[in-house]
C-alpha cells in the first residue's frame, strides 16, 4: 500500500484506468452521442462494454460475487469524469448498478447482502437504481416527504419520487423515505404492487437517460428490506457520496464544453483571424480552464475524505454547490463562444448546456 | 496517487503561524493601516526568520521524464503558501513588511553567487521592476545599465517598490542593451546610500498601507561590476528574460495564497457575526431552502476552497519540480478575482459593520484589491492561462 501523502497527480493505476475509460468512451458513446441523445436511448452494448471494464465488480466483496478490491471513491471520481466527458446520461447509466449496490455493501445487513448483491454480479450489465428526488417545490433531500411507517412485520411507504433512472427496467430500487423523521432507504422490488411507475419523464436535459417518476401508495415492504435493519443507516453518507459523484460528473461535462469551445475558437475565423486571438473570447476560455480544474480538485478532496473514512459532509457539499454553479457558467460560455452555431443542435455544446443545468438540481443520481 | 488531505506537518505549520497571526499581526493591523509610513517595530522579532525566503538555487524544473515515478515530496513551496495564508489572515500589509523577506531577497536567494550571498544574503532586499511607462509589460523597461570600467552606471526611474524605505538594498531591473529587447534585461544589486540612488517619494495607497511603497530615481548611479545578478551575456533568444519571468511561476501562488488568507479572514468574521445573529452553519441544507444571504455565504466558502486548492496544486508542482507556469497563473487568476469579490461581498453581507472602520472588513476589501494587480494583473494571468490552453503565442494572442 502506497503511503498516503498530499498528492495532486494520478498514480500509474489511476492513469491507466482514466485512459482505459477515455478509450471506452471514444469507442462507444463518442461515436454517435448526438444520435443517441436524439433517439433517447443509450445502446445496451455501450453499457455492457463499460460493465466489462470491471470497475463496479471490483468494488464488490468476493463473498458476494465481486473481485474484492475495495471501494475507491477517488478512482470512481476519475472514471465518472471521463464517462461524463463523453456524455452525462451515459455516465449516470453506467454506474447505476453501483448506485444500488454500494449502499447495500456499506450499510446492508448480512442477509440483505447475500440476497441482493449476487444477482448483479454476473457478466451482464444489470441496472439497479435509487429514488431520492421528489417532485415538489422546495425539495430537500434531508427532509423527505415520502414516509415509511412500521406496521407489524412491514413498512408502509407513501409518497412520490421523480428522476429515477431506469426505474422501469431495474429489478430493484432503493427508496429514500422518512421513518419518524429518520431518513432511511428501503429495497423495493419492481413488482411490488404498492409502487406504480409513471410514464417516462421528459426533461430539459439527459434526453437519452430513461428516467421515471414513481408513486408509492401504501406500498408494503418487508421490515427486513429496510437497509441496515431496524437501526437504519447513515443517510448523510449516501448524500456525501452522491454529491461527490455528481461533482465528478459536472467536471466531465464542463470539461467537454471547455475543450469543444477551445478547439472551435481556434478554428473559427472572423475579421481575418481566429476568434481565440481576441481577449474577449480567450479570457472566457481561461476562466473555463481553471474552473474545471477547481471543480476536479474539490471533487477529489471530497473523494479523499470518503476514501480514508472521514466525514465528507462539508467537502462534498461545497464541491457540489460549486460544481452546480460552475457547470452552468462553463456550459453557458461554451454555447456563447460558438454563438449561433452553439444554439443549433449540430454542435454538442447545446446539449452540455441543457444537461449541465441538472447538476445543481439533481440529487442521488450517481454514486462513487 | 491522488490524495487531497492536509498532512499533519502542514497542520502544525498552519497552527503555529495562526498563533503568530492572531497574537502579533492582528492586534496592530489597524494601527499601521492608519499610520501609513510608520515602521512596524513589532515585526523586528521576525528579522532572520525564513518566512518569505525561498529555497536557495532551485533547480530548473522542466517537464518530468515520463519514466520517473511520481514520488510526492514535502517541499518548501507548499509550507510557504500555508504560512502565507495564515499570516495574511493576520494582516497582509504586515506580512509584506517582514524584515529581510522582500522579493529582492527571493531573487538573491535564487541566483546569487556565493560571494554575493555572503555580502547581501543577510540584508533586506527590495525589488524594483516597474517604471512609470512600464507595468505589466516588464520587457519594455527603459532604465539602463552601462559598463564603465569596473562599474555599472544606472539611469532611470523605478516606481512601486515594496519596502522602499525600510530595505537595505534594492534589486533593480535594467537593460544593458536596448536593441536586444527582453534579453538585454538584467538585475543589479544597488545599496542604499549609493550616490545617485535616491528614494524620491512614498505612495499613499488604497490598502496594504502597512507596507511602504516608493519611487527611486537612479541618476548616474555607479555600482560595482560584481553587483550584477546572473550573467552579463546577452543571449540572442529571449531565454534570459524567460528565466527572469520564471521566478514568477513560484511567486504567483504566493500572492494567490495571500488573497486566500485575506478572503478567509473576511469570511471568518462574517460567519462569526452571522452566528451571533442566529445563523446555524449546516453543510447539508439545500440551497433552495435558505435565504439569499446564507446562500451567498456558502458559495463564498466554496470559492475559497477552490482558491486554496488551485494554490496548493501549483505549489505542490513546484515542490515536485514540475513546470507549473499554467497552474501558477490559474491560481492567481482565480484568487485575485475571487479574493476581491469575496471581500466586497462580506462587506455587503455585514452591512454597517462592513463599512465602519471599527472593524477590519473594510480594510480587507482594500487590502485584497492589490492581489489582483501586483505580480501580474488578473488580465495578464488570464492571458497566460489562455495562451497555454489554446497553444497560442504572445503574438497570436495579444
Amino acid at each position: 500500500m502506497e503511503e498516503r501523502t498530499l498528492c495532486f497527480a494520478l498514480s500509474e493505476e489511476q492513469s491507466i484506468m482514466k485512459e482505459t475509460t477515455a478509450k471506452l468512451v471514444q469507442d462507444t458513446i463518442a461515436q454517435n452521442s448526438h444520435e443517441v441523445d436524439e433517439k433517447r436511448e443509450i445502446p445496451g452494448e455501450y453499457l455492457q462494454k463499460f460493465w466489462e471494464l470491471g470497475s463496479i465488480l471490483s468494488a464488490v466483496p468476493e463473498e458476494y460475487g465481486g473481485y474484492g478490491m475495495g471501494q475507491s471513491p477517488i478512482m470512481s471520481s476519475i472514471i465518472l469524469e471521463e464517462l461524463a466527458f463523453g456524455d452525462m446520461s451515459f455516465a449516470i447509466a453506467c454506474t447505476l448498478p453501483s448506485l444500488f449496490l454500494n449502499p447495500i455493501i456499506e450499510f446492508g445487513t448480512e442477509e440483505q447482502k447475500k440476497k441482493y448483491i449476487p444477482p448483479y454480479c454476473t457478466d451482464k450489465y444489470k441496472s439497479g437504481t435509487l429514488a431520492i428526488c421528489e417532485p415538489h417545490f422546495g425539495f430537500d433531500p434531508q427532509s423527505l416527504k415520502t414516509t415509511a411507517q412500521k406496521k407489524g412485520g412491514s413498512y408502509v411507504i407513501n409518497g412520490k419520487k421523480c428522476f429515477i433512472p431506469y426505474a422501469d427496467e431495474s429489478d430493484h430500487m432503493l427508496v429514500a423515505a422518512s421513518v419518524d423523521g429518520k431518513n432511511s432507504l428501503f429495497i423495493v422490488s419492481r413488482n411490488n404492487p404498492g409502487m406504480s411507475i409513471g410514464q417516462r419523464e421528459k426533461n430539459l436535459g439527459l434526453y437519452c437517460l430513461k428516467s421515471y417518476s414513481a408513486d408509492f401508495n401504501n406500498c408494503e415492504v418487508p421490515a427486513e428490506d429496510r437497509l441496515g435493519g431496524d437501526d437504519g443507516l447513515n443517510y448523510s453518507k449516501i448524500l456525501q457520496k452522491t454529491r461527490t459523484a455528481l461533482s465528478a460528473i459536472a467536471t466531465g461535462v464542463s470539461r467537454a464544453s471547455f475543450e469543444y469551445a477551445r478547439d472551435y475558437a481556434k478554428e473559427r475565423s472572423q475579421f481575418g483571424e481566429p476568434i481565440a486571438s481576441r481577449q474577449a473570447v480567450a479570457f472566457m476560455i481561461a476562466e473555463m480552464a481553471y474552473e474545471v480544474d477547481a471543480m476536479r480538485l474539490m471533487t477529489w478532496k471530497a473523494a479523499t475524505a470518503l476514501e480514508v473514512g472521514n466525514d465528507a459532509t462539508r467537502e462534498s457539499y461545497l464541491a457540489k454547490i460549486f460544481a452546480g454553479d460552475m457547470t452552468m457558467k462553463i456550459t453557458d460560455y461554451g454555447v456563447q463562444i460558438l454563438g449561433g452555431h452553439g444554439y443549433v443542435r449540430d454542435h454538442p455544446v447545446e446539449r452540455f448546456y441543457r444537461n449541465g443545468r441538472g447538476i445543481a438540481i439533481l440529487e442521488g443520481m450517481a454514486a462513487v | 496517487m491522488v490524495n487531497i488531505e492536509t498532512p499533519d506537518y502542514l497542520n502544525t505549520i498552519k497552527n503555529s503561524m495562526n498563533g503568530i497571526a492572531k497574537g502579533i499581526l492582528r492586534p496592530v493591523a489597524r494601527k499601521y493601516d492608519e499610520n501609513e509610513h510608520e515602521y512596524p517595530k513589532e515585526l523586528d522579532m521576525f528579522r532572520g526568520m525564513p518566512i518569505m525566503s525561498r529555497p536557495k538555487k532551485k533547480k530548473d524544473g522542466g517537464e518530468k521524464k515520463p519514466d520517473e515515478k511520481p514520488k510526492p515530496k514535502r517541499g518548501a513551496n507548499l509550507s510557504q503558501v500555508v504560512t502565507i495564508e495564515e499570516m495574511c489572515w493576520g494582516d497582509a500589509g504586515l506580512l509584506l513588511s517582514i524584515p529581510n523577506a522582500g522579493l529582492g531577497n527571493a531573487a538573491i536567494a535564487a541566483v546569487a553567487t556565493d560571494e554575493q550571498m555572503e555580502k547581501y544574503g543577510k540584508k533586506w532586499a527590495a525589488m524594483a521592476i516597474t517604471e512609470p511607462g512600464s507595468g505589466s509589460d516588464s520587457g519594455s523597461i527603459t532604465t539602463t545599465a552601462k559598463l564603465e570600467g569596473d562599474e555599472w552606471v544606472l539611469n532611470g526611474e523605478k516606481i512601486f517598490v515594496t519596502c522602499a524605505e525600510r530595505c537595505d538594498v534594492v534589486v533593480v531591473w535594467a537593460t544593458i542593451d536596448k536593441k536586444a529587447g527582453k534579453s538585454g534585461i538584467k538585475s543589479f544589486i544597488v545599496e542604499k546610500g549609493t550616490p545617485g540612488f535616491k528614494l524620491e517619494k512614498l505612495e499613499h495607497k488604497l490598502g496594504i498601507r502597512a507596507s511602504d511603497t516608493g519611487t527611486f530615481v537612479l541618476d548616474n548611479c555607479r555600482i560595482p561590476k560584481t553587483n550584477l545578478l546572473g550573467s552579463a551575456e546577452v543571449k540572442t533568444e529571449t531565454e534570459g528574460f524567460k528565466g527572469v519571468m520564471k521566478t514568477f511561476d513560484n511567486t504567483r501562488p504566493l500572492v494567490a495564497s495571500m488573497a486566500t488568507g485575506i478572503a478567509r479572514a473576511a469570511i471568518d468574521f462574517t460567519r462569526e457575526k452571522l452566528q451571533e445573529n442566529g445563523f446555524v452553519l449546516d453543510y447539508s441544507k439545500n440551497l433552495n431552502n435558505m435565504s439569499s444571504l446564507e446562500k451567498e455565504f456558502y458559495m463564498m466558502e466554496a470559492h475559497l476552497e477552490a482558491m486554496r486548492l488551485l494554490v496548493w496544486r501549483a505549489a505542490w508542482m513546484a515542490d515536485n519540480e514540475q513546470f507549473n507556469n499554467l497552474e501558477a497563473s490559474m491560481s492567481k487568476a482565480k484568487a485575485g478575482k475571487y479574493g476581491t469579490m469575496i471581500t466586497q461581498k462580506c462587506c455587503e453581507l455585514l452591512g454597517p459593520l462592513g463599512f465602519s472602520c471599527e472593524h477590519l472588513a473594510e480594510k480587507w476589501m482594500r487590502d485584497s484589491k492589490i492581489m489582483d494587480i501586483f505580480e501580474g494583473t488578473g488580465q495578464i494571468q488570464h492571458l497566460i492561462v489562455a495562451r497555454n490552453v489554446l497553444g497560442l503565442s504572445s503574438k497570436d494572442l495579444k
